[in-house]
């Protein structure tokens, strides 16, 4: 087994112009999702929007994210699987990879042993 | 000594890929794998030079490499932990078409497919993929580096793919197996100008491929494609290794059974889904294969059946060349320079010999004799095929004369 992080990257102005009925839809599929999982699934949270970040950098201690950027990280996964077969599968049912302005990235954990 | 040599090269050349293949089985990691295939061969000299050279090296060698990767993984203490996997793993099916499926997923560039699979279950040289793919040595080496840690580090899987996912994953194998046969249709370097282990391993693994898949239009197309073009293969040398255009060729030595497939294929193809790359490539081969002779090649249609395959590849420069080339023979060769002109500015022809060999034609043609010279000379300069050199040659001395 191997561990594997699912970043969900993603224009915030978006996700927070969903209605109410779009929002019922999204949460549904995330609980699809870790139906889909089941235990494979380690831990995962969905992130306040990127201005709410603090960045520390060198001695300064600043307002916002580390990368200003359009599309920013919204919500995360630690899943643990096989191969990157399983996740590519799994990772398939998130809404975020159909919605044209987000996207998942999956990057492999180093494994410290 | 010589003639264990000899042997080794041939079996570097037959059953690398399949060496490899079972070995990475074993290993699940592919640098492990290629360390062990390597070791193999290097035993193999020392062994084969003693013992004399087995009846059958391409089984010597996967036992030899295997039982090292065995080693290899006890000494590391890992095989309990891979072992599971082993087990599992479906053994019925084909281990080279296991290998091409991971070196094609799409979880990697294509870039990296093709080069992973050029070198891994075609056994080329790092240098020969460099050529095929007009980059530098170097900087294949680093390419292949990265692919094989990302698949390594990803943990991407040594499997054919389910029947759901098959027909996404099915594109980049054939977009490699179609770069195997090319360039052992025309080797990259050496001294006979095709290479038949690699195109007839491309053949092998389209058949394949095709009895997998029977209903994949795409896949029907590719092997269509690479019959037809295979069949003209022994008309394409002359008995002293001397390269004959296709207007010189003796066409009672093309292979008809292989043209009848091949077309049979290319028709099924075609009546039931919409033109693809390959079933294009494929009817611009039947239309030369069904040409009686050179005279009668109808270049209207080759012109306008490149037109087609341009838009489908995104105007590849390659195929603008193509095209260029049915042009100068459709409406003469000021017809056909013209076509050129504006591709000797491409970057990516910068160092593609046929460029430079398709003006030098046209202006030898046109009897500008000076610049024809120089022209033949670029192409020399970029060429490393022998049979293709000595051609080039032959062009310029009697155009010096």
């Amino acid at each position: 087994m191997a561990k594997y992080t699912l970043l969900i990257y993603g224009d915030s102005a978006q996700w927070e112009a969903l209605t109410a009925e779009q929002r019922r839809e999204h949460d549904a599929a995330h609980e699809e999702f870790r139906r889909a999982a089941g235990d494979r699934v380690l831990g995962g949270q969905e992130l306040e929007p990127s201005p709410n970040a603090t960045t520390l950098r060198g001695s300064a201690t600043l307002d916002g994210p580390f990368l200003e950027t359009k599309e920013a990280l919204g919500g995360f996964y630690l899943l643990e699987a096989d191969d990157l077969d399983e996740v590519l599968a799994l990772a398939k049912l998130l809404p975020e990879v159909r919605a044209g302005h987000s996207g998942v990235e999956i990057r492999p954990v180093v494994d410290h042993g | 000594m010589t003639a264990v040599a000899d042997a080794l090269a041939q079996a570097h050349r037959r059953d690398w890929a399949q060496v490899l293949a079972t070995t990475v089985r074993v290993t699940r990691d592919l640098d492990l794998a290629e360390e062990c295939t390597q070791d193999a061969y290097a035993q193999a000299l020392e062994t084969w030079g003693r013992d004399g050279i087995p009846d059958r090296p391409g089984a010597w060698l996967t036992r030899v490499a295997r039982n090292r990767a065995i080693d290899l993984l006890r000494r590391e203490a890992a095989l309990q932990r891979r072992l599971p996997l082993l087990l599992t793993d479906e053994q019925d099916r084909d281990d080279r078409l296991r290998l091409v499926f991971t070196c094609c997923h799409p979880a990697l560039s294509r870039e990296h497919q093709v080069a992973l699979t050029a070198r891994l279950v075609c056994g080329l040289s790092t240098a020969e993929v460099a050529r095929a793919f007009l980059i530098s040595e170097a900087t294949m080496a680093a390419r292949l580096t990265r692919a094989k840690k990302k698949i390594a580090t990803a943990r991407i899987p040594y499997r054919v793919p389910p029947p759901e996912a098959l027909a996404e994953r099915l594109e980049p194998v054939l977009e490699v197996v179609h770069l195997l046969f090319t360039t052992g249709h025309t080797a990259p370097t050496g001294p006979s100008l095709t290479r038949a282990d690699l195109t007839a391993s491309a053949l092998e693994l389209a058949r394949t491929l095709h009895l997998l898949m029977p209903r994949a239009a795409p896949v029907t197309a590719l092997l269509a494609l690479l019959l037809v073009n295979d069949a003209r293969s022994a008309a394409r040398v002359a008995p002293d290794g001397r390269l004959l255009l296709l207007s010189e060729q003796d066409r009672t030595l093309w292979n008809r059974d292989r043209i009848t497939e091949g077309v049979a294929l290319l028709t099924d193809s075609l009546r039931r889904h919409p033109p693809s790359r390959y079933s294009v490539e494929a009817a611009i081969a039947a239309v030369h294969a069904e040409a009686p002779s050179w005279e009668q090649t109808d270049w209207s249609e080759i012109a306008g059946l490149y037109a087609v395959l341009l838009r489908l590849t995104d105007g590849s420069p390659v195929v603008a060349l193509n095209r260029a080339v049915a042009i100068g023979f459709r409406d003469g060769p000021a017809a056909g320079l013209a076509e050129l002109k504006p591709l000797t500015a491409e970057p990516a022809l910068a160092t593609y010999p046929y460029l430079a060999a398709a003006r030098a034609d046209f202006l030898s043609r046109l009897g500008r004799a000076a610049e024809a010279i120089t022209a033949y000379g670029e192409a020399l300069a970029l060429t490393d095929n022998q049979a293709e050199r000595d051609f080039l040659a032959a062009r310029l001395s009697a155009l010096q004369e």
